[in-house]
């Protein structure tokens, strides 16, 4: 099938890795000899290299945010309604990068990659990694790029976390950052679900302790049932209902465990499609990158305090019936900027698609990141 | 950028400089225009989306919140004016708010539409109905205003809540103001205006003499 380009898509694009021969010291104590990211650009980078966009994927997304990698792809990136031309984040105006985190699974350095001491995969010997980590390689790109500052930097979910430690990290090297259904720290219950994940995935018998790619096996069942829980998570209650309802696959029930409510072949589908893009490895690792992902404790515990030395203007977005994130978390994030005397705007909008809402293009949403965006590349003169 | 009159009367009353917090303040004009001719920092809070949409526009900070809900996000004194423009009459608890309104800052400003303006008076005693007029266009059932009062009204709440008016005005729709309306403002104003701080509160926070 092929891919019906319109004018408002990047087109065809086409990934770059860059190489880091240096090593790069990890939070955890642990060192990474050498790394690559790989990443995708849309749009142009402008003269004096003030237009650039940073874009942080959340847990299961990667480098391909936009457009096509060729015309016979049946889907674009994964915020595609968002980026592009004429799109709230215009790429006739900004130049927008977005990496493949490390520890990912889509070509950056991770536990798919060799590990220069054994020649074998990583696995998960590869070292636990933190949203502090993930900026500091980033910066390391935005270096490379010859990017001194972003005019935005830009995510959601696990995504907004990393807007909200590179304020924090470099301040001076973030003009503005949206910070889209996120938090400033998992909660109980986050990291339980979180858990919940881990334990399907390392109970699965061809789990092997991580080691599983030279069984030619790896623990789809665990990854499945991990991202059928995740994949609840991110739905509401309300989304689930109306999409499924109690519908039956065969008109009645049938007293059997096959799946017979639509909403069990709709999981089932979904984590085995999920099995065959993602590494369970490094599900495991991006889990922990958000359990661990507290930035007020470098402060004492107090968050206010730790975005002092922020000088981005901030952008907070939650959605009404996200639960995964929900919006008194966004106002966790909103009264600590409020204490810390920042730029703040926050904007809850009214959706019924829970954490999910932030990939959707809701018009109001769209409209807020739009008329952000278009204000800041007017002030920028681009 | 037009002010309407409330607000230009309203920006006279802010020091350049100071640190404002604009509740319900609608599509950001007074704000923007502040933080223009004023030089203020801030925030506005706004619960409607066009609105919100606007303020993004015009380029300051709006934080989307519902009034009724309170201000438990602002710290103490963080601000040297709270403003409140038009919104006061629309407040679930408005005592609440006008105290919450004066821990957060050091002097407050409100306007509201004046039910004792001649016109008012007039409806309820001559047709026995709830007035309406070009300030007030609502019925009864279907109003967002469901706290109106008179200057005086205003005026005994105040006594009350132990805050100190600063200084007051009135406008008529057009937010013009007129000899009448400074001679007799309960009966002439349409729209009144206030700027008050908490009864025996030093000129300067105490921490600022300190």
């Amino acid at each position: 099938m092929t891919a019906d380009i319109s004018p408002d898509s990047v087109g065809i694009v086409k990934p770059r890795v860059q190489h880091f021969a240096q090593s790069l010291q990890l939070e955890s104590g642990s060192e990474l000899p050498a790394f690559e990211l790989i990443y995708e650009t849309y749009g142009e980078l402008n003269r004096d290299r003030s237009n650039a966009v940073l874009v942080c994927h959340a847990l299961s997304g990667d480098h391909h945010v936009a457009g096509f990698h060729s015309p016979e792809d049946r889907k674009p990136g994964w915020w595609d309604n968002l980026i592009g031309p004429g799109k709230p984040v215009d790429t006739r105006r900004f130049f927008v990068v977005c990496p493949n985190n490390l520890g990912g699974c889509s070509g950056s350095t991770g536990p798919l990659t060799a590990n220069p001491a054994t020649g074998k995969p990583y696995g998960p010997d590869f070292p636990l990694v933190t949203v502090g980590d993930w900026v500091k390689s980033q910066a390391l790109l935005a270096d490379a790029l010859d990017i001194r500052c972003w005019a935005v930097v830009i995510g959601g979910s696990l995504g907004g976390m990393q807007a909200l430690q590179w304020a924090i990290d470099y301040p001076d090297r973030v003009k503005n950052a949206f910070v889209i259904a996120a938090a400033s720290k998992l909660s109980t219950q986050n990291i339980a679900f979180n858990e919940v994940a881990r334990q399907a995935i390392r109970s699965d018998p061809d789990f092997n302790n991580g080691h599983y790619y030279e069984n030619g096996r790896k623990p789809a069942l665990g990854l499945m049932l991990a991202r059928m829980l995740g994949h609840i998570t991110y739905l509401s209650d309300d989304v689930l209902d109306e999409k499924f309802g109690r519908e039956l696959r065969h008109g009645k029930i049938r007293f059997g465990f096959e799946d017979e409510f639509q909403v069990e072949s709709y999981l089932r589908y979904q984590g085995r499609s999920f099995v065959d893009r993602f590494d369970a490895n490094s599900y495991l690792l991006i889990t922990k990158v958000l359990d661990y992902f507290d930035p007020a404790s470098a402060a004492g515990g107090n968050l206010a305090e730790a975005f002092k030395p922020a000088q981005a203007n901030f952008y907070v977005i939650s959605f009404s019936s996200d639960w995964r994130f929900a919006p008194p978390r966004s106002r966790e994030i909103v009264r600590a900027l409020l204490e810390a005397d920042k730029n703040v705007s926050y904007v809850r909008i009214q959706s019924t698609q829970g954490h999910d809402s932030f990939l959707m293009p809701i018009p109001h949403y769209h409209q807020v990141v739009r008329t952000a965006m278009n204000r800041i590349a007017g002030t920028g003169g681009f | 950028m037009e002010l309407r009159t409330d607000q230009a009367l309203i920006a006279e009353w802010i020091e350049p400089g100071s640190r404002v917090l604009d509740l319900g303040c609608g599509d950001g004009t007074l704000m923007a225009f502040l933080q223009k001719n004023r030089n203020v920092t801030g925030y506005g809070v706004e619960i409607d989306e066009t609105n919100i949409i606007q303020c993004l526009e015009r380029g300051i900070n709006v934080i989307q919140s519902d009034l009724d809900a309170g201000l438990s996000d602002f710290d103490e004194d963080s601000f040297d004016y709270v403003i409140m423009t038009q919104t006061l009459q629309a407040i679930r608890y408005p005592a609440r708010l006008l105290n919450e309104m004066l821990r957060i800052g050091r002097e407050g400003i409100v306007t509201f539409p004046n039910m004792g303006h001649w016109k008012c008076r007039l409806q309820i005693a001559l047709q026995g109905m709830m007035p309406k007029s070009r300030t007030l266009p609502y019925e009864w059932y279907d109003t967002p205003n469901i706290h109106l009062c008179t200057l005086k009204d205003f005026e005994r709440l105040c006594r009350k809540a132990n805050i100190e008016i600063l200084h007051y005005t009135t406008v008529d729709y057009a937010h013009r103001t007129s000899l009448g309306m400074r001679l007799l403002p309960n009966l002439l104003g349409e729209i009144a205006i206030y700027r008050f701080r908490r009864s025996g509160a030093p000129v300067r926070t105490e921490g600022d003499i300190q």
